[in-house]
């Protein structure tokens, strides 16, 4: 390991892009203009169900500054296709789930608050939406398929294909032997839970803007998403049919997504098709309360759950039941996040023999569902603490022992779980050790009894999560329904004068790789990090790459630079041995110097790219000139980091509310190239958590009318709603790449929720309280307490 | 966001006719409010008379008991005066957790109290101390002029010139925030002075402001939290949204007005 001062691995630099970020120099999507742009105007339903009989746009279309107007019926007859959705699941039975077009603007019906159904392309941004108010909708409306209880009941259809609204009824483990387990177990623990419906809120809203080129036929997207290349593959594919040698996709700075920008969404598609149809750039923002209607949602789960234990406390058997909100449509990821990113955790970091869960995805009369910080593995992690919380006080057991003594231990790994997945490293009681150290729970009885004093009631909760993110194996993948491999490229290009450009697949929409993966190259290569920049976001730039998500740009995006750079070494000491005229198993590249073992022939890193590019005596036949290599990397397996959160909170039991007053993480991330980065990361994603456990309410009235459409409703977590974070790291090593990393881009949601509503319960449970809903807030805590009197 | 006509006004009469001559006029005070409801087309004036180049609508004057606050005076300035501080502690304290710092440096307590939002602070300080709102026209006492929800007494363009509050004995707000808005969800300021008792609550009332008369007799016998013990209101004009049904708000109004008297001292 580097020491303190280097800009290695290891080291905490700081992150290089935050000095055009925090001076406002950042290039953001909306910061483009093209020459002769044009502005777009979405049209949307603004009633959740409705038989869309006819869209009259003569007046709009007349409207000043007006130069088209288009619908549904327009994409229909030029043949646009529908949003394709990117993985296919099925039924129990084998049959692949329910699949319904998903049109980029509304035809035949509405299907949520917010589905498009035409765009206005004027002169201004201004023109647009005035005009948009001129367009008369003819809507027959339907009754709002909203409650996901009550829809798989039957009745009103969100989609006629879809019996009862379902898409799929999945199922994962043995059922059988798990029943065996559960009518044989001295214990069982169930509980009832609503995962709250999220919206993301990104703090800069998606915008597009597409160009087309008549001479060259070649199309241009500006657009705020995690990965380039799959909206270019997706878009031109399957919704416009543009090859993508036709197809740039650019996608500059991105502020932040957290899964919402993954996504390919129909204003992309529409504003593409839209410039070659008006013959000018066209270009469309959201606004803040579009962003709410219009941004995939996240979570949304419905579930029973049940642990069987022994009278020891050890885990016997898991058994779950879960309806999964799938929205009006199904977006890009969404059939997947429940299923191979939620079921398949249900382990845990336990050891429980026998796991077996159904999985029922619904479609409903509200916003798409898809993948949001986490996607399925916050669900699955509170599912299972919040079980295990309660099992443990059901049965008198402290909360630490029930976890420590069914914990998977150090020498069990790899370890295959019930639930398909193997995990390959780990170490919970590591983690856990020195959470209850930092966490100071020795003196927590003291502090309870202060809070007691003015009439508080304090508590302690805690999580020991894990998460299978490095999204993802393409094999497994694929056997799982990915309609896509998942793999990461790399093109390190090494120029004549030994500066370094990294191409990467992968995308920043706020993680720093152009730091991280700085670093990796200036401790590998040897080179100054200053002399190293990351080019990403365009896909005239890079090979085609996979994107951000699933915490994947370091465990398989760095993994695959990492290589990259291991073959420029093995290239540079073809380069060199010619030079020193040595043999080439005769040199070794150390701290950025290729040396003649044994001897003081030495070339610098930078003398050796020099040589690449002016090779006046290169042997023809086998030394090519040039230092750039690829790497295309498809890691053997998931990676799983694992941690454990510990918060304290104090209620106030006359007003409901709760106050965190401390959290601790601790996470095992692998190796950590930059702790800055990752307790960054951690801190954010931790914020998430306790935003959803105590502040983020979607809610939908039953017209399916979204009543938090605005921050005038929904709560976003603000830095007076957090403590001081107490974040630390222990590492074991990912077994399966060379780097030993895990990401670190979602572990501190994972964690979080249930963490803080274990410590509500624990507070209020001397007032006989043993739920609490999320978002805990004010009021529901004190309906909470008001129940248990 | 449709145009409007811009007027400015140097005087409360040019003010008062250009505001009355419009088709749909507003007045233009802090803009807190109105601006933001533009914005969102919640609200569609032809012309604008911002009132800021009045110069005599702003001060603060403290004598004779009372503390009389021009009408654009920003809340910054009020949650800053050592002089309001010091003869009424409660209302330079409400007055410092309007909104946010860029609400309070704009927001003035003329336009707070004519728009008088239901869950605005102000107008429960106006109720609570039986303040007297002037107008270029008259003086209306709190009680008079707070008459349902985004309703006031004032006229047709008729001006808030200043308020004046008479000095309590103790005075104490507190307000319990809606966790998304930050706006009171709900809000009780209580007051003893030479009126006796009063006790103003705001965020609640489906008519907006009001006084919730049975802590006002409770604390009128025995000013002290431990007499609203036991004591309830009723939930039945209280409004109910996601953050808040009616019952939880009852609760809080006592719960609130035992912390607001305790504040008192």
């Amino acid at each position: 390991m580097p020491d303190g001062n280097n800009t290695g691995i290891g080291a905490s630099v700081l992150r290089k892009e935050d000095r055009r970020f925090i001076t406002g120099k950042g290039n953001y999507t909306d910061d483009i203009n093209r020459p002769g742009q044009t502005y777009a105007y979405f049209l949307r339903s603004n009633v959740a169900h409705a038989t869309l009989n006819g869209v009259d746009t003569s007046a709009a279309e007349s409207a000043e500054g007006v130069i088209a107007v288009f619908t549904g019926t327009d994409l229909a007859a030029a043949e646009v296709g529908g949003l394709p959705c990117g993985w296919g699941l099925t039924f129990q039975n084998g049959d692949p789930m329910i699949e319904p077009p998903h049109p980029v603007l509304a035809q035949g019906k509405v299907r949520h608050v917010g589905d498009p159904v035409a765009v206005v392309i004027a002169e201004s941004k201004k023109q647009a939406k005035a005009a948009a108010a001129l367009i008369k909708l003819d809507l027959k409306e339907l009754p709002a398929v909203v409650d996901m209880a009550k829809a798989v009941e039957g009745g009103d259809l969100v989609h006629d294909e879809a019996a009862n609204n379902i898409c799929y009824d999945w199922a994962i483990g043995e059922k059988d032997p798990v029943e065996e387990a559960f009518n044989n177990a001295d214990h069982v623990t169930s509980i009832d839970i609503v995962n709250n419906r999220l919206i993301p809120n990104a703090i800069e809203p998606r915008v597009a803007i597409a160009e087309y080129d008549s001479a060259s036929e070649d199309y241009t997207l500006y657009t705020t998403t995690q990965n380039p290349h799959m909206i270019r593959l997706l878009m031109g594919a399957f919704v416009l049919q543009i090859p993508e040698h036709k197809l740039r996709v650019v996608a500059p700075d991105v502020g932040g997504g957290f899964g919402s920008k993954i996504f390919h969404y129909a204003e992309e598609a529409a504003v593409t098709w839209a410039a070659a149809r008006v013959g000018r750039p066209v270009k469309w923002t959201a606004e803040r309360s579009e962003s709410f209607i219009s941004d995939a949602h996240g979570r949304d789960h419905l579930t029973h759950a049940e642990l069987a234990l022994d009278k020891d406390g050890k885990f016997l058997a898991l058994r779950a039941k879960t309806y999964a909100n799938m929205g009006g449509y199904l977006s890009t990821f969404a059939p997947a996040v429940p299923t191979y990113l939620h079921a398949t955790l249900l382990a845990g970091v336990y050891s429980t023999p026998l796991i077996y869960c159904n999985i029922i995805a619904v479609f409903t009369n509200t916003v798409p569902v898809d993948a949001y910080r986490g996607a399925g593995r916050p669900e699955a992690a509170y599912l299972i603490e919040r079980l295990v919380d309660r099992a443990a006080r059901e049965m008198g057991i402290d909360q630490v022992d029930i976890r420590r003594k069914n914990f998977i231990q150090p020498d069990q790994f790899p370890y295959q779980t019930p639930v398909a997945l193997e995990y390959d490293s780990g170490d919970y009681s590591a983690t856990l050790d020195t959470a209850l150290k930092n966490a100071d729970i020795t003196d927590l009885d003291k502090r309870k009894a202060e809070s007691e004093a003015n009439g508080k009631k304090r508590g302690l909760g805690m999580a020991t999560h894990i998460e299978a993110c490095g999204v993802a194996p393409s094999a497994v993948a694929g056997a799982l329904g990915a309609r896509a491999g998942l793999y990461e490229s790399a093109v390190v290009r090494v120029h004549p004068t030994g500066s370094v450009s990294i191409l990467t697949g992968t995308h920043s929409h706020g993680q720093g790789h152009e730091t991280t993966f700085a670093q990796l190259i200036s401790e590998q290569l040897g080179v100054d990090f200053e002399a190293v920049d990351v080019v990403h976001g365009d896909t005239a730039k890079i090979q085609f790459g996979m994107g951000t998500y699933g915490s994947r740009s370091l465990p398989v995006g760095g993994e695959a630079i990492l290589r990259a750079a291991n073959k420029i070494i093995d290239k540079g000491k073809k380069i060199a041995a010619h030079i020193m005229e040595a043999s080439e198993s005769d040199i070794e590249f150390k701290d950025g110097a290729f040396t003649v073992s044994g001897t003081d022939k030495s070339m610098a890193f930078g003398e050796i790219a020099l040589a690449a590019y002016v090779p006046h005596n290169f042997p023809h036949d086998t030394l090519e000139p040039g230092l750039e290599e690829s790497a295309f990397y498809d890691p053997l397996n998931f990676t799983f980091p694992a941690g454990c959160h510990i918060c304290e909170v104090e209620v106030d039991p006359a007003t409901g509310t709760v106050d965190v007053v401390n959290f601790t993480a601790v996470e095992d991330v692998g190796r950590v190239i930059n702790p800055l980065i990752v307790e960054g990361q951690v801190q954010g994603g931790v914020t998430q958590g306790i935003g959803q456990a105590l502040l983020e309410g979607c809610v939908y009235d039953d017209n399916g009318q979204l009543i938090s459409g605005s921050y005038m409703d929904y709560t976003m977590p603000r830095a007076d709603d957090l403590p001081s974070f107490n974040v630390a790291t222990e590492v074991t090593l990912c077994a399966h790449n060379t780097l030993g990393v895990k990401g670190v881009g979602e572990v501190g949601a994972i964690g979080s929720a249930p963490a803080v509503i274990n410590a509500i319960v624990d507070a209020l449970s001397g007032l006989g309280v043993t739920d609490v809903p999320m978002p805990a807030t004010p009021q529901a805590v004190w309906r909470a307490i008001q129940a248990a009197k | 966001m449709s145009n409007f006509q811009y007027l400015s006004a140097s005087a409360l009469d040019e003010a008062a006719a250009k505001v009355k001559g419009a088709q749909d006029g507003a007045l233009l005070a802090g803009g807190m409010t109105l601006l933001p409801s533009i914005k969102l087309g919640l609200s569609d004036p032809s012309d604008i008379v911002d009132l800021a180049g009045i110069g005599d609508l702003s001060g603060i004057d403290v004598e004779g008991g009372s503390v009389t606050i021009g009408a654009m005076t920003r809340h910054a300035e009020v949650a800053g005066s050592s002089e309001v501080a010091t003869a009424i502690p409660a209302l330079a304290a409400l007055t410092g957790g309007i909104g946010d710092l860029q609400v309070r440096n704009r927001g003035t307590i003329g336009g707070s109290v004519a728009n008088n939002d239901p869950a605005a602070d102000y107008p429960a300080a106006c109720l609570a101390l039986g303040a007297t709102i002037n107008t270029d026209q008259r003086s209306i006492s709190a009680d008079d002029f707070f008459t349902g929800l985004f309703e006031t007494a004032l006229g047709e363009g008729e001006i808030v010139t200043s308020v004046s509050f008479p000095t309590p004995d103790k005075a104490a707000y507190q307000k319990f925030t809606n966790p998304a808005s930050r706006y009171a969800l709900i809000g009780v300021f209580v007051a003893s002075g030479s009126d006796g008792v009063r006790v103003a609550v705001t965020g609640c009332g489906q008519g907006g402001v009001y006084r919730e008369s049975g802590l006002e007799e409770a604390l009128g016998g025995d000013f002290s939290a431990g007499s609203l013990d036991g004591k309830t209101v009723s939930s039945d004009n209280l409004m109910s949204d996601i953050h808040a049904a009616a019952d939880y708000r009852a609760h809080l109004i006592v719960e609130m007005a035992k912390r607001a008297v305790a504040a008192c001292g």
